[in-house]
């Protein structure tokens, strides 16, 4: 093996191009004879699509089409979008087409793309469409869509639910009839965005001589946009090359397949121009998938002991208007509620939701915060109206290490049962409770207190499937010049990808990290690719990488061995050399190896050697890969504004093995601030018609560097015995209990008024109101 | 279109083009002279993505046309590192994981170029306060702030040295 890179804190590959400017974005793709494309979109939350008058438009100098879905190429006409993740529990699968040709049922649908010279042109030739519509009624609350008497989400439809299912395990009537105590909450968390800083990007040319469709998307699963591409232009799919170069952020929402991403390609075939088209910031608020709106009404019973004998209740979900990623979230949502306790019984009762709003698909966390909070409130108001310890009441009901594998009881959207593969949650537990120095809180509460700041401790726990399959794919091939070409259909938008999978590589094969040659996100690379989500590339592409490397280290010994006349067991490999641990140490590089193992054109190899140096691996997980976490909050709150400061954030978590973690830190870091704008910033809003209400930076609030404090961090590693790295996800956990620590936090702060919280964001003005109704301000001014 | 002749230098090197009028400085950087390292985020001058120094101060290259900048001098973030070599923060930010996706990057090294040159010993809050016109989605900051305090410590150990000018 070369040397040690795995768990090592190696700086990053990427880091020096990104630095300088030089990285490469998708909008830095510049293309002779490039045009560009605004897209028109209704203004309407719902209406009928009467006519569309592009007269004016065209005769304005620059513009070179108004394309509307009678432009498009037939097989797009009357085919939407694809559903990508099918399920027989969804009723209603409805997809968008790329262009509407009678109904738009969200405000920002695209009708019509304009395409000019320059994007500014675009835009004005825009603004000269004359677009007619016949509004009709809409919906904007997933409540009001449950109603029987709702308007209709799309006009044929006979109900707005697209999906009911219950999920159930143990004996939940008996659990509730004999328990000590019963609590329900009503629970409620917000819709946000993805709001990567880099907005959603297309650019496609189609080259006529060679008859390849090229297009750059700001996509995190290029592979899956090609097949999708592939359908819907009825293309032959080794005709089309997705690439996905550096991307700015993804967080989910650039998992899915937009419309934006099939006309533009299909525009570019037409006009035999390559075009391109950069989202606004704008169009991100209103066109850019988002997450979060649900609807909890949960019962927890329990014994005297506040020992859960089971949880039941209803959730309702806001799936928007359409289903491109199917009920993946409420489904996750479902089954994440039971988390790392021991949940005799269970029973949920599900509805997604047809609105008259952008679809809901992943965003960092994908279903699991919401569920986290449902449990995690449920747990403190148990340790509030038994009056025992939160931390207490949650270490009686943790699943110990020694019940591993864990049985839940379900069945989890990979398909396979929801076990649990490995894991110490009570051990988490404690050292984040150490690390947040919790023994110590209600001294400092105190003291805060006698300097009149109210200061209070939340926590949460969770559990989170990550490392979903089916697969990822690495080619490890040693070049001719000694360099190792690397390719993935893993995709980077900031994980760190080329380093982690570069560290495992290059142990494997005795190679330097400088001299690997990555190629991520692009389907030219690689044949087969699925992409970025579910925190599942270190597991599926990390494992890929050692068992490629792995073989391309068994072939460069075995060549190595038989060029310098030694045995296999005498060669070792650093550096990218080959050296015979014997005599006078002959060496020979890994280019003239590569070299040898092309041959001599006419000449037969020497039996036994394969044509190069190279294997391609797809590993393929047997089931999900369960990582778990405990956080912390201790924040501080201003009983007149309403004004929340974290103080102090810990984290403790298992993520298996870790490969580097300078990365992993930095990912827990960033997920928590994603966190923390869910619990106390975020709030994508609109109006009882589904205007949209926030779509600015200036409305939507995301967190600054003065919200985010460092936190602090502990990773227990509990390797995962199913993968061979021992890994599991870390994309998203920073992310999953945060508003629900914080939540806690800021309710154990103001507790002495009594006030108790269930929803997210958790802003200023709901803090006020509900100290306003609580009469503390009576209490606060009379003391 | 009403097009205007506009003169500026960037990085130090002299750039005369005639440009529309309502081209911002953003694009005029990214698209007319090919300097795609300043970012474009939100358009409307709160990301700060897109900062850049105009005459030694930071400016929302979004919010700006191209021709305001008329004879100004302008730096990006290509300028930080003219020779290849990376500037003391951009070394930093590599020390101190400050960027994953990179894309808010170049306007956080801009912000923080500026603040490292005013004021050479930033306190945590004073940096964290020169950065809140700058979103970052994918670090939560950390790194960021981390990195601005390692390399204000560098650069004053460096301006330290016997014989540093």
């Amino acid at each position: 093996m070369g040397a040690k890179q795995f768990g090592a804190r190696v700086t990053r590959l990427e880091d020096p191009a990104l630095l300088s400017g030089h990285g490469r974005f998708v909008d830095d793709v510049k293309l002779p004879g490039m045009l560009h494309a605004c897209f028109v979109r209704s203004p309407h939350a719902h209406a009928k699509l009467m006519s569309i008058d592009s007269k004016v438009a065209l005769i304005m100098p620059g513009v070179h089409a108004v394309l509307t879905v009678t432009d498009l190429p037939d097989s797009m006409r009357s085919q939407p979008l694809p559903l990508l993740l099918p399920n027989a529990a969804l009723t209603t699968p409805r997809t968008q087409l790329a262009l509407a040709r009678d109904e738009v049922c969200y405000v920002g649908q695209a009708v019509a793309v304009v395409i000019a010279d320059t994007r500014y042109i675009a835009e004005d030739a825009a603004a000269a469409l004359i677009v007619q519509y016949d509004v009709l009624p809409a919906v904007a609350d997933c409540r009001a869509a449950a109603e029987d008497d709702a308007p209709r989400v799309h006009a044929d439809l006979r109900s707005n639910s697209a999906s009911t299912f219950q999920l159930a395990y143990g004996d939940i009537d008996d659990a509730f009839a004999a328990a000590a105590h019963v609590f329900t909450e009503g629970l409620w968390q917000h819709r946000g965005g993805g709001m990567a800083i880099e907005t959603r990007a297309v650019v496609a040319n189609h080259d006529p001589a060679s008859d390849m469709l090229t297009v750059w998307s700001g996509t995190q699963t290029p592979h899956l946009g090609r097949q999708t591409l592939s359908d819907l232009l009825a293309r032959d799919p080794q005709s089309i090359r997705m690439i996905a170069p550096d991307v700015g952020g993804g967080f989910g929402p650039k998992a899915i397949f937009y419309p934006e991403e099939a006309v533009i390609p299909a525009a570019a075939i037409k006009l035999g121009r390559p075009v391109k088209w950069i989202e606004d910031r704008r169009e991100h608020f209103l066109c850019a998938t988002q997450e979060r709106d649900q609807y909890w009404e949960m019962s927890i019973a329990i014994e005297a002991d506040a020992k859960i004998r089971g949880i039941r209740g209803r959730m309702l979900h806001d799936t928007g208007a359409f289903v491109p990623w199917g009920i993946v979230m409420p489904y996750i949502a479902s089954t994440t509620v039971p988390g790392p306790y021991v949940v005799p019984a269970y029973q949920l009762e599900t509805s997604a939701m047809f609105t008259n709003k952008v679809p809901t698909t992943p965003v960092r966390g994908a279903g699991r915060p919401q569920a986290v909070f449902a449990m995690e409130r449920l747990l403190d108001r148990v340790a509030h109206e038994l009056n025992i310890d939160r931390a207490e009441v949650r270490r009686r009901n943790l699943i110990q290490p020694e019940q591993m594998p864990y049985e839940v009881g379900l069945l989890f959207r990979d398909g396979k049962p929801l076990v649990y593969d490995s894991g110490d949650y009570p051990r988490v537990q404690e050292q984040a409770l150490e690390l947040a120095d919790y023994d110590g809180f209600r001294e400092r509460q105190r003291a805060a207190l006698n300097e009149g700041h109210f200061i209070g401790i939340g926590l949460a726990n969770y559990v989170e499937g990550t490392g979903l399959g089916p697969f990822e794919g690495v080619t490890v091939r040693v070049l001719p010049n000694g360099k190792v070409a690397v390719a993935t259909g893993a995709t980077s938008q900031g994980q760190g990808t080329r380093t982690t999978l570069s560290q495992i590589v290059a142990e494997q094969i005795g190679c330097r990290l400088d001299d690997i040659v990555m190629t991520t996100g692009d389907t030219g690379a690689i044949a087969q690719g699925v992409g970025a989500f579910a925190s599942r590339q270190a597991v599926n592409a990390g494992s890929s990488a050692l068992i490629a490397g792995q073989s391309v280290r068994k072939q460069l010994v075995a060549l190595a061995a038989r060029t310098l006349g030694v045995a296999e067991g005498d060669i070792e490999l650093e550096d990218g050399q080959a050296t015979s641990l014997r005599g006078n140490k002959p060496s020979v590089g890994f280019g003239d190896l590569a070299r040898l193992a092309q041959g001599i054109p006419g000449v037969s190899l020497p039996s036994g050697q394969a044509a190069g140096v190279e294997h391609t691996a797809y590993y393929t997980p047997s089931q999900a890969a369960y990582c778990s976490g405990t956080h912390v909050a201790e924040v501080q709150v201003d009983a007149m504004t309403g004004g929340v400061k974290i103080l102090r954030y810990t984290v403790a978590h298992d993520s298996g093995r870790v490969i580097n973690p300078l990365i992993v830190d930095g990912q827990v870091q960033g997920g928590v601030a994603h966190g923390i704008g869910n619990a106390l910033l975020e709030w994508m809003q609109y109006d009882a018609n589904a205007q949209p209400l926030t779509t600015s930076f200036a409305d939507y609030m995301l967190p600054m560097a003065t919200d985010v404090p460092t936190c602090a961090i502990a990773h227990v590693e509990v390797p995962n015995p199913l993968n061979p790295l021992g890994v599991k996800g870390a994309g998203e956990g920073g992310t999953i209990p945060a508003p629900a620590a914080i939540i806690a936090a800021i309710e154990d702060a103001l507790s002495r008024f009594g006030v108790r919280f269930a929803e997210t964001p958790l802003t200023p003005e709901r803090i006020v109101s509900a100290m306003r109704a609580a009469g503390a301000y009576e209490r606060l001014f009379a003391a | 279109m009403g097009r205007q002749a506009t003169r500026m230098d960037v990085n130090g090197k002299s750039y005369a083009r005639v440009v529309d009028a309502r081209l911002t400085l953003a694009d005029f950087l990214r698209h007319e002279i090919n300097l795609t390292g300043t970012h474009v985020g939100c358009e409307h001058g709160v990301c700060g993505a897109c900062t850049v120094l105009v005459d030694g101060r930071t400016a929302r290259s979004c919010l700006m046309f191209a021709v305001q900048a008329n004879g100004c001098e302008v730096t990006t973030v290509e300028g930080l590192a003219p020779d290849g070599k990376l500037s003391v923060l951009q070394q930093a930010f590599i020390d101190n994981h400050g960027l994953q996706c990179g894309f808010c990057t170049p306007g956080m090294l801009m912000t923080l170029t500026e603040l490292l040159r005013d004021k050479p010993e930033p306190s945590e809050p004073e940096v964290r306060e020169a950065l809140t016109g700058n979103l970052c989605r994918c670090t939560g900051y950390a790194g960021i702030v981390a990195a601005a305090l390692d390399a204000a410590r560098r650069l004053r150990d460096e301006a330290e040295k016997p014989g540093a000018a």
